[in-house]
């Protein structure tokens, strides 16, 4: 990737040692990457001179892969790209493909899509939680935070049968109504869960160390920001109030009342001050679902054979992470003619070399943390 | 034939604090898992014995049988002589401790001095590693263990300077002994904090793990050693921290000396308050975040160092003028 200068090694007389850069590989297998990245840094002692992404260890060529099979076959692919928040990405390609065709979808069933994506960003942010407390050293965050991801993913296995990959929602809406103990499971979750967080804070939002370790660390400016094209709560978490699920509204968030959190200075205090209040704001949204879900059908009518008209189409929505969004381009059959994928982690990644030149080793760290990068999506 | 007897004898003391610290440390890696486990709301190990109770005797057993690896391109013999280098100065040090007013290995003048100085000798074996090694994080685990225990060693001296100021002496049981009355910690109250922080650091123990903090450098400066050779640097890492437990507990709380009339003997006392200390220890590791390597530089010079010195002047003052 690069290589240490020649004018750097200044030449010295024999009796003074002189010193050099020392280049370290962080990953894939390092405990705090996060998945299979690799990140090679350029250190002067402890100090990040240079930070350079090795990525695509987990590429398995999922855009080419929609190219060959149908718009239905394609949603359980989805679910690998983000697989902390699966539902997710479900929600993206089908509500992308809904829009080639125009259809329109029954309130029931956007209520419930509009549930279980934002049961999603719980999952997925308390991940990044457990994760990156872990990474900055609070082991015990990690094992109570998990212990709710563990709730969430019974919720998801109530629903669809499953917990990882999901394969939630169908074209046109879901398979089939969700069952009522989920209803009553989801609506104990949403009770339960704002205590939890308010545990999840007592260890960290006004711990000195913590403070010391993520204040005035990782900084970006809201232009910076915008320059790198980042999305999500690394974005927010630089001032910049934007939101899809406000902006470009889709399934049910036009009719719910939620508030949009934003940071002021940028740093990883921030971005984690601003999940954390997306998780309370989540279970607002969820509390809303559940006291507004009509009743109803869950799918409108869905044609035998799936094929779109010719056309092309570009859906984004607000995944945990940021804008993921699927532009899709149809010639009519039953295969989509192009697929491309707009990654939020891969994007996000992106600013990790501005985030940490200057920094030490140890911020490093928290910084990827702070991004939250999954490589499923970020490799595709 | 006396000093032959004396001998035995002391052969005898010798072989028990062994076997007993061994056998206690390798349990405190138990009691460490428990006891975290139960604050995060697991249940730690179950399964090997009841409760778990033989974990320790497995672990064991399985780092005996673990193959010994050396790496190729590691200097072999210092790779070797680091663990021990870390461990026998960790075990070391129980000769001085004293366990009950007649339980004792030996009892030297300048016992407190003595527990500082051989303590001091393992960071030697950690920078020995960390070189031998002849990987990267190991180098940088072992650099900052080098800075951070150096640093850390100046003000776990300096705040022992006040109670011993007011026990008039370096002898263990003498220090004990002084504190009859009141305990030192009532005294020196300041003393204890510093101490307490400074003796987290030499320990490598949350928050100041940053050595071996792993999300970082993977295992700092033991990443390369397996079987045995690891297990000597987790032995010593916790007989340092019955060191220094057994040391505040000397110092600031009184030693083997009871609490008014409960009559208990002088070694149970010495054991509740160790096992009191210890689990202060755990609880901070299962509570708090890891500091940064600047900033556990920056606490200690910047904010201790001024505060144990200025403990050790207010002390001198006070016993000038009214003692």
């Amino acid at each position: 990737m690069f290589e240490v200068e020649s004018s750097t090694r200044v030449e010295r007389s024999s009796v003074v040692p002189g010193t050099e850069e020392l280049i370290i590989n962080m990953g894939p297998q390092h405990p705090s990457t996060h998945g299979v990245l690799r990140v090679i840094l350029r250190l002067d002692g402890e100090t990040v001179k240079d930070c350079d992404c090795d990525i695509g260890f987990l590429h398995r060529g999922t855009e080419k892969i929609g190219e060959n099979i149908t718009y239905t076959m394609f949603i359980p692919y989805t679910d690998r790209l983000d697989y902390i928040a699966a539902p997710s990405s479900n929600l993206a390609w089908v509500t992308a493909v809904e829009k080639l065709f125009g259809w329109e979808i029954p309130m029931r069933a956007h209520y419930i899509r509009t549930l279980v994506a934002e049961f999603s960003r719980i999952s997925s942010h308390l991940l990044w939680l457990a994760t990156h407390a872990l990474d900055i050293g609070a082991m015990t965050v990690f094992l109570w935070c998990f212990r709710e991801r563990e709730m969430v993913l019974d919720l998801f296995e109530h629903a669809f049968g499953a917990r990882l990959t999901v394969n939630a929602f169908r074209l046109g809406g879901l398979f089939q109504d969700v069952p009522q103990k989920f209803l009553d499971l989801s609506q104990e979750f949403a009770d339960l869960f704002p205590g939890r967080i308010g545990d999840y804070e007592t260890l960290l939002t006004d711990n000195r160390i913590w403070l010391q370790r993520t204040r005035g660390v990782g900084v970006i400016s809201a232009d910076d920001a915008i320059d790198l094209s980042l999305t999500g709560p690394i974005l927010r978490g630089s001032g910049v109030r934007w939101d899809i699920r406000r902006a470009q509204p889709y399934a049910a968030y036009p009719y719910l009342d939620f508030v949009v959190p934003v940071g002021e200075n940028g740093d990883v205090y921030d971005r984690y001050l601003v999940r954390i209040e997306e998780m309370r704001q989540s279970t607002r949204i969820i509390q809303q679902c559940l006291a507004q879900l009509p009743k109803g059908p869950v799918s409108c009518k869905v044609p035998r054979t799936i094929k779109p008209p010719a056309g092309e189409v570009y859906h984004s929505i607000e995944n945990p992470k940021g804008e993921f969004g699927f532009y899709i381009v149809s010639d009519g059959s039953e295969t989509p003619y192009r697929v491309r994928i707009r990654p939020p982690s891969f994007v996000n990644l992106g600013g990790l070399k501005k985030l940490a030149l200057g920094g030490l080793v140890a911020d490093v760290v928290a910084i990827i943390g702070s991004i939250d990068i999954v490589l499923g999506e970020c490799d595709r | 034939m006396g000093i032959a007897v004396e001998a035995v004898i002391a052969l005898v003391k010798i072989a028990v604090v062994l076997g007993v610290v061994s056998l206690v440390v390798a349990y405190l890696t138990y009691l460490e898992r428990k006891i975290i486990a139960h604050i995060q709301q697991r249940l730690g190990p179950m399964r090997v014995g009841w409760h778990g109770l033989l974990q320790p005797i497995a672990d064991g057993a399985k780092l005996f049988l673990k193959e010994d690896i050396i790496p190729d391109k590691a200097d072999k013999v210092v790779f070797v002589i680091a663990p021990i280098m870390v461990l026998v100065p960790a075990f070391v040090v129980y000769s001085v401790l004293p366990f009950s007013s007649t339980f004792y290995i030996t009892q030297v003048n300048i016992g407190i001095f003595f527990i500082l100085a051989v303590s001091s000798l393992g960071v030697f074996g950690i920078v020995m590693a960390g070189w031998a090694s002849n990987s990267k994080y190991s180098l940088l685990g072992a650099l900052r263990s080098a800075a951070q225990m150096l640093s850390y060693e100046i003000f776990l001296g300096f705040s022992i300077i006040g109670p011993l100021m007011l026990a008039g002496s370096l002898n263990m049981q003498k220090i004990v002994e002084a504190q009859s009355d009141v305990w030192f910690v009532f005294y020196q109250p300041l003393a204890f904090v510093v101490f307490f922080i400074a003796a987290l650091a030499e320990t490598n123990r949350v928050p100041f793990d940053l050595p071996e903090a792993e999300t970082e450098l993977v295992a700092g400066f033991h990443t390369e050693y397996s079987g045995m050779k690891f297990a000597f640097f987790f032995l010593a890492e916790y007989a340092s921290i019955m060191v220094v437990s057994t040391v505040a507990v000397t110092l600031f709380f009184g030693g083997w000396q009871g609490i008014g009339w409960i009559p208990l003997p002088g070694f149970v006392w010495y054991v509740l308050k160790l096992g009191a200390m210890i689990f202060v220890f755990i609880w901070i590791r299962a509570t708090l975040p890891r500091y940064r390597y600047d900033q556990l530089m920056r606490l200690g010079w910047k904010f201790m160092f001024p505060l144990v010195m200025a403990n050790i002047f207010l002390t001198g003052l006070v016993k000038f003028l009214f003692l």
